[in-house]
Parts: C-alpha cells; sequence; structure tokens
C-alpha cells in the first residue's frame, strides 16, 4: 500500500529538483520499496505526485531493469555474469545457486524467500565473482561462501557483506611501495 | 603530507593524486577528510582563483576525461558560453556500468568527500549553481555514502548559500539511475535526470549548449571530479609532471580478469601495461601465458600479447589499435575459450542496448545469434564473414557509441584469432577451455 507517508517522500525528492519530473526514477524507488515491486497503486501514486498520465509512468518502468513489474522474493539474489565475473567462474556460481535453491535464474522459490537473478557488471570486477542480495554486495564469492549466506538468509540473519571488502588499502600500499624503491630496483624490494 | 605540496622531488615516480589518503580509516566522514588537507582546495580556489582563471589552470594541468573519450577537461569546461538566459548545470556522472570498470565506485564509497569537493570546484570554475550526481542506481552503498558526504558538506558551510563568506552559491542533489547501461552516455543521462526514458540525444547541439533542463550544462565523469582538488592543490604544473606529452598526470587503472592482484591502481599515464600487471597486479593467475588484453573495458578491441609493452596512455593504445577507455583492463589467460568470452561481451550489449535506432536493436541481436552459433559449434564458414559484416554496418551508423562499442571485441577478435573461430566450424567444439572437450550445450542459457 502507498500510504500517505510514502507520498510526502515522493513529494519530498520532487522538491529536490528545478522540475517536478525529474523525480520520476527516485519515485518509482520508493513505490517499489514501499510494497516490493512497482504495483498499479504505485504507478498510480507516482503518476498524481508527478501530475502526469499513468502510460508515462509505465513507460518508465519498462525501460529502467531494477523495477519489478511482478512479486518477487524476500532476498533477491543478483549473480554478475559480465566478462570480469565470467573470467573468475560466475557461471558454476549461477549453476551452484540454481541447484542449491531448486530454481532457474529469473524465478523464486515457492516459498517466496529467494529470487534468483543474473546482473550486468556490479562494478566490481576485481573482486569478482560477485552477487548482491537485495543491494548489499558480497564478493570473491566461493561455492562455500555462497551455501552460508544462503543459510545465513535462511535463519534471518544478515548479508555480512559490504562495506568492508575493499581491499582499496592493500592497493594504495603497493604503490606507495613502489613509490619509495627507486626506479628499476623497485622489483628486487618486492 | 600536505607538505609535498607542489614538490615533485617529494611525490616520487608514483604520486597518488587522487587515492592518497583512501587508506586512512574513517576517510569517508568530513572531519577525519578535513585533518587530512581536504577542502583545503576548495578554500583555495574560492579565495585565490576567478573561475576563468581556474578553467585556465585545468587547461594547463592536461587533465582529460576519465569515462572513456578523453577529451580535455578544461577545454569542456571552455564551451560553455559566457552569458546564457537559461541556468547552466553540473552534471557528475557516476553512472559506472562498463564491463571491466571499478574506479568510481570505490571513489564513491571510500573518498566521497573527493567527489564532493571536485563537484564544487568544478561548478565554481564553470559558475554553475546546480550540480548533479547521477549515481547508479545499483550502487546503493555508494548512493548513501555520496547523500551523507553532501549532506556534511552542506552543514560545514561548503555547499549552500555563500559558501565560505564568498559570495558564491551552490546546490548540490543527489540523484540515482534504475538500471540502464545507456545513461552513462552523457544526453542520455540528462535525459534520465529529467524523468524520462533514457535514450541518447541527437548531437549538436552539444549539452555545453543545450542540456540539462535545455541549459548549458557541463558533464564529468566521477574520477575526472575527484582529480580536480589535486589540481588545484598541487598546482597544474606538477600535475602535468607526469604522465606522457600528451596524456598528463594519473589515472586509476582497473585490473581485472586472470591475474594475481586485480583491483585498482593510480599510475602516471603511460606506464607500461607489463609493469601493471606483472609489477602491480602480481602476474597471471597460476602462472599461465597471456592470451588476450581488454585494455579500456569491453566496448575497446582487444589487443594481442605482443602489445604488453605498450604504455598506457591515450595515444599509445590506440596506436596499438584499441582505446585506453575507462581504464578497465582485462586480462585473459590462455585457457580462455576467445568466441565465448566474445559471446558473453556481446550479450551484455544486447541486452542494454535501449532500442532507439535500428541498427544497434537489431545488430547486437543478430551478432548475438550467430556467436551463439559458433561457440555451440554449430556455425558456418559464411558466419565469420556475416559478423564482420553487420559490425561494418553499425560502426558509425548508430545513434551513439554504444552501437560501435558492441562491434569492437568482434571485429578484433576475428583479426587476432581468426584460427580459432575456423576450429568452432571445422571441429565443432572450442580450441581451449572446458568446451574443447565437447560441444557447450549451456551456451545462450541465461
Amino acid at each position: 500500500m502507498i500510504t500517505d507517508e510514502v507520498k510526502d517522500r515522493m513529494r519530498a525528492a520532487c522538491a529536490r529538483f528545478p522540475e517536478r519530473r525529474s523525480g520520476m526514477l527516485p519515485c518509482l524507488h520508493l513505490a517499489q520499496e514501499a510494497e516490493g515491486y512497482v504495483t498499479p497503486e504505485g504507478i498510480q501514486a507516482v503518476a498524481e505526485v508527478i501530475g502526469c498520465k499513468v502510460d508515462e509512468v509505465e513507460s518508465i518502468v519498462t525501460f529502467y531493469a531494477m523495477y519489478f513489474t511482478k512479486p518477487v522474493g524476500k532476498h533477491i539474489i543478483k549473480v554478475c555474469t559480465s566478462i570480469s565475473c565470467y573470467l573468475r567462474g560466475c557461471d558454476d556460481l549461477m549453476a551452484h545457486l540454481e541447484q542449491r535453491l531448486g530454481i532457474k535464474r529469473g524465478e523464486t522459490t515457492p516459498d517466496g524467500q529467494f529470487t534468483l537473478l543474473p546482473i550486468e557488471c556490479l562494478a566490481a570486477c576485481g573482486m569478482a565473482p560477485v552477487l548482491q542480495v537485495n543491494s548489499e554486495f558480497v564478493e570473491n564469492v566461493t561455492m562455500e561462501h555462497a551455501d552460508a549466506l544462503i543459510e545465513r538468509l535462511k535463519r534471518g540473519e544478515s548479508v555480512e557483506g559490504h562495506p568492508g571488502e575493499w581491499e582499496a588499502a592493500e592497493h594504495t600500499a603497493a604503490v606507495r611501495e613502489a613509490a619509495t624503491a627507486t626506479g628499476t630496483d623497485r622489483k628486487k624490494a618486492e | 603530507m600536505v607538505d609535498t605540496l607542489g614538490n615533485v622531488e617529494t611525490l616520487g615516480r608514483y604520486p597518488l593524486f587522487v587515492t592518497r589518503d583512501i587508506d586512512i580509516p574513517g576517510i569517508d566522514r568530513i572531519e577525519v577528510y578535513r585533518q587530512h588537507g581536504g577542502y583545503m582546495a576548495l578554500e583555495k580556489a574560492l579565495t585565490q582563483f576567478q573561475p576563468d582563471e581556474l578553467v585556465d589552470e585545468v587547461k594547463k594541468s592536461g587533465l582529460r576525461g576519465r569515462g572513456g573519450a578523453g577529451f580535455g577537461t578544461g577545454v569542456k569546461w571552455s564551451f560553455l558560453p559566457k552569458e546564457s538566459k537559461k541556468p547552466r548545470y553540473l552534471c557528475v556522472n557516476c553512472d559506472e556500468s562498463e564491463p571491466g570498470t571499478f574506479k568510481d565506485r570505490m571513489l564513491m564509497e571510500l573518498l566521497p568527500h573527493r567527489v564532493v569537493e571536485g563537484t564544487i570546484i568544478t561548478s565554481f570554475a564553470t559558475k554553475v549553481h546546480h550540480a548533479f550526481l547521477y549515481v547508479r542506481g545499483e550502487l546503493a552503498y555508494a548512493v548513501a555514502q555520496m547523500e551523507r558526504a553532501v549532506r556534511e558538506a552542506y552543514e560545514a558551510g561548503f555547499a549552500g548559500k555563500n559558501i565560505l563568506g564568498s559570495g558564491y552559491d551552490l546546490e548540490i542533489t543527489v540523484s540515482t539511475g534504475a538500471g540502464a547501461y545507456i545513461c552513462g552516455e552523457e544526453s542520455a543521462l540528462m535525459e534520465s535526470l529529467e524523468g524520462k526514458r533514457g535514450y541518447p540525444r541527437l548531437k549538436p547541439p552539444f549539452p555545453a549548449l543545450v542540456g540539462l533542463y535545455g541549459g548549458p550544462t557541463v558533464i564529468n565523469n566521477c574520477e575526472t571530479i575527484a582529480t580536480v582538488p589535486a589540481v588545484v592543490e598541487y598546482g597544474a604544473g606538477t600535475y602535468a609532471a607526469y604522465g606522457t606529452e600528451k596524456s598528463k598526470g594519473t589515472r586509476l587503472y582497473c585490473i581485472s580478469g586472470h591475474v594475481n592482484r586485480p583491483g585498482n591502481y593510480e599510475l602516471p599515464l603511460g606506464t607500461p601495461l607489463r609493469t601493471l600487471i606483472e609489477d602491480f597486479a602480481g602476474g597471471m593467475r597460476g602462472n599461465k601465458p597471456l592470451k588476450a588484453i581488454i585494455p579500456g573495458g569491453s566496448s575497446t578491441p582487444l589487443l594481442a600479447p605482443d602489445k604488453l609493452d605498450i604504455p598506457m596512455d591515450y595515444e599509445s593504445v590506440a596506436e596499438a589499435g584499441s582505446m585506453l577507455g575507462s581504464g578497465g583492463i582485462v586480462v585473459l589467460d590462455e585457457d580462455t575459450c576467445v568466441v565465448g568470452a566474445v559471446l558473453r561481451m556481446s550479450e551484455f550489449y544486447r541486452d542494454e542496448s535501449c532500442g532507439k535506432c535500428t541498427p544497434c536493436r537489431e545488430g547486437t541481436f543478430w551478432l548475438v545469434q550467430l556467436l551463439e552459433r559458433l561457440e555451440a559449434g554449430h556455425g558456418k564458414e559464411s558466419d565469420i564473414a556475416l559478423l564482420d559484416d553487420i559490425c561494418d554496418n553499425m560502426l558509425g551508423k548508430c545513434f551513439c557509441p554504444l552501437g560501435d562499442a558492441a562491434t569492437m571485441s568482434i571485429s578484433s577478435s576475428i583479426k587476432l584469432f581468426y584460427d580459432e573461430y575456423m576450429h568452432h566450424i571445422t571441429a565443432h567444439a572450442c580450441l581451449v577451455g572446458p568446451g574443447a572437450v565437447q560441444v557447450h550445450e549451456a551456451v545462450g542459457a541465461r
């Protein structure tokens, strides 16, 4: 249900832009957050807030991949299937999750707990293979990690993924180390 | 660390202009960021420069766009008309989604204030009073980090009315996408910000004249914006002392694929590819021989191992037959089936084509059909020529660069690995990888 409170948040989202129409995408995110997916009621509410036709909102919903137009599971597992993850075994990971959950990609478990989806490059190529649970990142995923993750989620525990997975510090250290070693002696220093 | 100001000697061979403080705990909070010299560049910009002088300074630094095209940042800024009736805007392109690229997400998550500080300086330089950060919708944590950083900047008086008593006003709005690669294209990004489908616009008019809400608009990549404070802080001369003659300064190289230490490395432009892969990324995983390199995200042509010694700057990579692009270096070892990898990249463009123009919408679809057939071992010899023909019908004939990008890995891999394509046709199987033993059945199931 789209409550008055949600509608107020939609109006506030629109107010941050010079033109109300710019609030379209943020409003649809709010509608989806409130109901799990973008329902006809959600679309109606967004059209009212923006001041446009329902058809116009529908044309946006069908263009952008993040909006669901059908109910989805409580935990949406999105496995990145783009090139860097492909090179590091995302297809095996996807197959493993399909088998583990007993569903194919694009489907939801009968108990409504899990939806499994492929997703395009998640900008985590250095930590491939990677997946997201709803919006949380889980990086450098092994089959064991994936199994443990499913168990955690089934028990109602948190993802325990992001933040904190970045190895930025390590890489900066690598550059620093190289910087302090002189010229071609750098390799010897390592 | 601030005492290194302007001194090339103490900065050493590998200076960290953008990521200097990235490993400091809590640097994503404004107090810690300021303790390490954060927002000093903004203060310097507001007190010691006129807007036009800042544009000149950035021109002098040689800073070029880090999103892919590599256009001169200061030059781009100077295209804005001196006077305009409509308000002018800045859009910061944080819609990172080029396969193989993961630098902007790191900057937003770990150094959000660097991006905000760059946004404010850039807005001041271009006389903009409303800036937008368009962050990719899937990157929820990056969105949250940017929103908090902007809020903290407002509270500290770095955004809003009369910034640091200078009389300069700036509003900053963080907006999110909703899952569409095409919105990383500048005109599609503006459409999306206006609440529409992310269809690219016809150019000209270019955004500098008619952009967001019809006003003159600057659009810069997130990393470019995050580099601006360093140019102001260290000075254009110091920044330009690094890199090559035409590719100045440092950039973030994202290395992924079959290497031991994938990750982001900030290094001077012109650093040899071999140094990047062997020294910084720790060499090939399992010591396997290198097969091919994608040097700048999946939208750039593949390079063979004989190009390992090229300097990674805009000119040298172009000379070698590819593009520096977004800096996303993807490394493939010898066990990788080239047709399979190219198929996977092509599926991306098919799925992300916005459908506005026919060559791209139809072309990306048929390219995938053909590659699937080849990879599964059912291809015909004429399929290779047909792939080339479709690429030829797309390159330069699509409405926006997405169509061109879709052809890059295909045409280049046919040139470099013709025999491997032929093997799929004659042996009905892959040359290397799991498909080499028997014909793939799983291909195309996604």
